[in-house]
């Protein structure tokens, strides 16, 4: 199996290795070869081009190839997008996970997302004009923050900025799909699947806080 | 000189086959087994189960398996979807009915959920009980050893309940219950709700030389130890060893053909790819299209001795068409949220789940609804965690620091979020039966031809007042169940105007009941053992023979009843019937 696909932290490995031993550890010690090499038949590899991608066909290698977002636009999704997900001690930003690129490659795959994208980002830039007479990504963090701050809670958002709290709310899930789902992501939200194993059950200690563990 | 020309393989095949999912798959194995020469014609290309995207990562597409090009996301193994490009159906003015074709080999068992559940005593003689919709030709003491070989020759898990209506099969062990789906049956054992381990049609054990699941939950992508049940994986090859089945792809059936008589003598077809007419003869002709296909050949091989179309002295071709009811409702579950991170992939499905348990209650709605469940840390994938604006404003309720701005926000707090919210829904889905109505029907279009130049389906299907009182019942119940376990709902329950949330017919994808089979020439297409009374040697072989649908995925009732007319028709051959 490659392991390159499995690649972990230190730290996250730690704990993988721990809820291992309690979930299928028993089984594994029963007699550890057989069952390894059980599960290790159960790989299956994906070619990867370019970027990292596996098995693209000839129409999305070609949509990789082409641009929808002007540069000033891309760059606008960048900031934006590391405003929503900043990096912290556990993981990158947006942008490390690759989120403009991925945003940019669903406005190709799925036209009818580019007018409501397109225009929410020059809806941010008008609000920046009229503001703080630069445009979003020329505003200083502190003003680009200000702006954020109005259209990020939908409950309290005035009526006047209701476009603009359409648009970051679709924003804002485009960036957890794009950050999550990057190796980063997964890494960093500790989904411990896509692998072949052994299911003995949630780990006791998980049963245990759910108060399920007498249901039988 | 004339270009379009039909050409005619000379060979006279004992069968021919139309489809090669379940029924047609389970046909091609029985037949080709007990020596017949079988011609399989599938619309679709070959597929093997253990070529499709398992253990594929999200990152590793630019589109993060979004379903730009298939209903089920991109990494899904199927072939096809509610449209496909060439291929429309139309709709009376009025109604509704979502039509899921698969252009592939396997079909739809390619990507289903593997729900392999047997119908009960009740089942087959619903009018006997409540009046409505008709008795079935045979009863389950009938079909139950069919049940019992189809157990045993596929392989599925389950458990010995002794539930009268809900028989046990043979069984493999069942996986064991995930943390949240024993917070369901907690919740409902207080409700008095019966909740068992779901009957899927997955290895848990290796079984006839096909290797034990592997737990990575992917089983709509196919798999790539053919651990699970799909046609391609454990029908066809079976019988392509024989070395008696002619499998030829990319064949989209246009008519059946009949001689002065009236027999069936074959099928003509259009090559998908080249373009040309084909055409195959067959002494017998098994139509498992899937059923609404199935109907639209019949009614479109129209003659002097069958003015309106094949089998369809009764005009029952067409009509009856069901599909099982749906509706679901999911919630955020507070006890989940700051879960412990472990791999709770199981098996591709629920591991338990609720059948229907008021059977002996008087409601205002007849037949009844089985619950699924989904939840947990599945593969983040597209559309992860969506609207998170509509519910993370919880976490500060939870913390006991309310959010003066509610929900939504960005940065280090809605990062933070995300984490603490993964794997904290629970969805509950119901599947009902809908009753089988004689004006639910699909008939041909008059106007409309599909890219082949084949007449289309024109469906008429409207839900009755009772499927809409067994929605709302089922939210009732979803509400019950979550709220017992401290649910916060993610969506508002839907109202009477909102046709309580219940989903369009064929959203299910259980089409059914179209060629109905009955003792009666006059009110139904087919005998008790799936052959037209019109035409002897031809039947049919998915679900279109159905007269109910019961509360349950129709798959494992497909294969029995092909295993057995497949039998039967070896049986006729022998005694010089067919």
């Amino acid at each position: 199996m490659d392991n390159k696909k499995y690649k972990i932290s230190r730290r996250d490995s730690l704990r993988y290795i721990t809820l291992a031993s309690m979930s299928t550890g028993m089984f594994l010690s029963c007699n550890p070869e057989e069952k390894q090499t059980e599960v290790e038949e159960h790989g299956h590899e994906h070619p990867e081009t370019a970027e990292g991608f596996a098995n693209l066909s000839e129409e999305d290698l070609q949509l990789l190839n082409e641009k929808f977002f002007t540069d000033h636009e891309l760059e606008t999704v960048r900031v934006l997008g590391n405003i929503v997900i900043p990096a912290d001690d556990r993981s990158g930003n947006a942008e490390d996970a690759g989120v403009p690129m991925f945003i940019e490659f669903m406005m190709l795959d799925q036209p009818m997302l580019q007018i409501p994208m397109r225009g929410g980002l020059k809806w941010l830039d008008l609000q920046a004009l009229n503001r703080f007479d630069a445009e979003f990504i020329n505003c200083t963090p502190e003003q680009q923050i200000e702006i954020v701050e109005d259209i990020a809670y939908p409950e309290v958002a005035k009526p006047e900025m209701s476009q603009g709290v359409a648009f970051f709310n679709r924003f804002r899930d485009f960036v957890a799909t794009g950050f999550w789902t990057s190796q980063m992501g997964i890494e960093d939200i500790q989904y411990l699947g896509n692998k072949p194993t052994i299911w003995e059950g949630p780990p006791k200690e998980w049963l245990d806080k759910l108060g399920v563990s007498d249901i039988t | 000189m004339n270009n379009l020309q039909i050409k005619k393989n000379p060979k006279v095949y004992d069968v021919c086959i139309v489809g090669s999912g379940a029924g047609g798959g389970m046909a091609a194995k029985v037949l080709t087994e007990a020596g017949a020469e079988v011609a399989m014609l599938e619309a679709g290309p070959d597929f093997d189960s253990s070529k499709g995207d398992m253990f594929k990562w999200p990152y590793q597409s630019p589109r993060r398996g979004a379903p730009t090009h298939r209903p089920f996301g991109e990494f899904d193994a199927c072939f096809g979807g509610w449209e496909i490009e060439g291929e429309p159906y139309t709709l009376k003015e009025g109604t509704k009915f979502d039509w899921f074709r698969a252009r592939m080999l396997g079909g739809r068992t390619n990507h289903w959920g593997r729900i392999s559940l047997r119908f009960g005593p009740l089942d087959f003689k619903r009018k006997s009980l409540d009046g409505l919709g008709d008795d079935w030709p045979l009863t389950y003491d009938d079909i139950k050893p069919y049940y019992d070989r189809v157990d045993e020759l596929v392989g599925i898990f389950g458990t010995k309940e002794g539930i009268y209506n809900e028989p046990d099969g043979i069984f493999l062990p069942p996986p064991k219950p995930r943390g949240y789906e024993l917070m369901v049956k907690k919740a409902c054992q207080e409700l008095d709700i019966p909740v068992i381990p779901s009957r899927l049609s997955i290895l848990t054990k290796a079984h006839n030389g096909r290797a034990a699941c592997h737990y990575c939950s992917q089983c709509n992508r196919g798999c790539s130890t053919h651990s699970n049940f799909s046609s391609p994986s454990v029908l066809i090859p079976p019988a392509k060893k024989t070395g008696k089945l002619d499998l030829i792809t990319f064949a989209m059936a246009r008519e059946v053909t009949t001689d002065n008589e009236g027999k069936a003598t074959g099928v003509s077809y259009v090559n998908a790819v080249d373009g040309l007419e084909y055409h195959v003869k067959a002494k017998i002709v098994i139509l498992a299209a899937s059923a609404c296909e199935s109907a639209r050949l019949l009614l479109n091989s129209k003659s002097s001795r069958h003015p309106n179309g094949l089998a369809n002295s009764s005009d029952a071709v067409g009509r009856y068409l069901m599909d099982s009811t749906g509706a679901g409702m999911g919630a955020i579950i507070p006890k989940l949220i700051d879960g412990i991170p472990h791999n709770e992939d199981g098996v591709g499905g629920m591991h338990l789940y609720i059948p229907w348990w008021l059977g002996d209650k008087k409601l205002d709605f007849p037949r009844g609804y089985h619950v699924e469940i989904w939840g947990g840390r599945t593969m983040p994938g597209y559309g992860f965690m969506g609207n998170f604006h509509k519910y993370n404003k919880i976490l500060g309720e939870l913390d006991g620091m309310a959010r003066p701005n509610g929900g939504g926000g960005y940065g280090q707090q809605l990062k933070q979020d995300y984490r603490r919210m993964y794997g904290a829904m629970v969805g509950l889905e119901g599947r009902g039966e809908a009753i089988a109505m004689k004006d639910n029907r699909c008939t041909i279009d008059e106007e409309v031809v599909d890219k082949y130049g084949i007449p289309v389906l024109k469906f008429d299907y409207t839900w009755t007042d009772y499927e809409y009182k067994q929605a709302k019942h089922m939210h009732d119940t979803f509400e019950e169940v979550l709220d017992t376990m401290g649910g916060i709902p993610l969506w508002e329950k839907p109202t009477k105007e909102q046709g309580y949330g219940l989903l369009n017919p064929g959203r299910i994808i259980h089409e059914l009941g179209v060629t109905r089979m009955g003792n009666d020439p006059r009110t139904s297409v087919l005998n008790k053992y799936c052959q037209a009374h019109d035409v002897k040697n031809v039947f049919v072989a998915d679900g279109g023979p159905f007269v109910s649908q019961a509360d349950k995925n129709p798959t494992w009732t497909i294969l029995a009843l092909s295993m057995r007319t497949s039998e039967y028709i070896i049986d006729q051959m022998k005694q010089g019937n067919l």
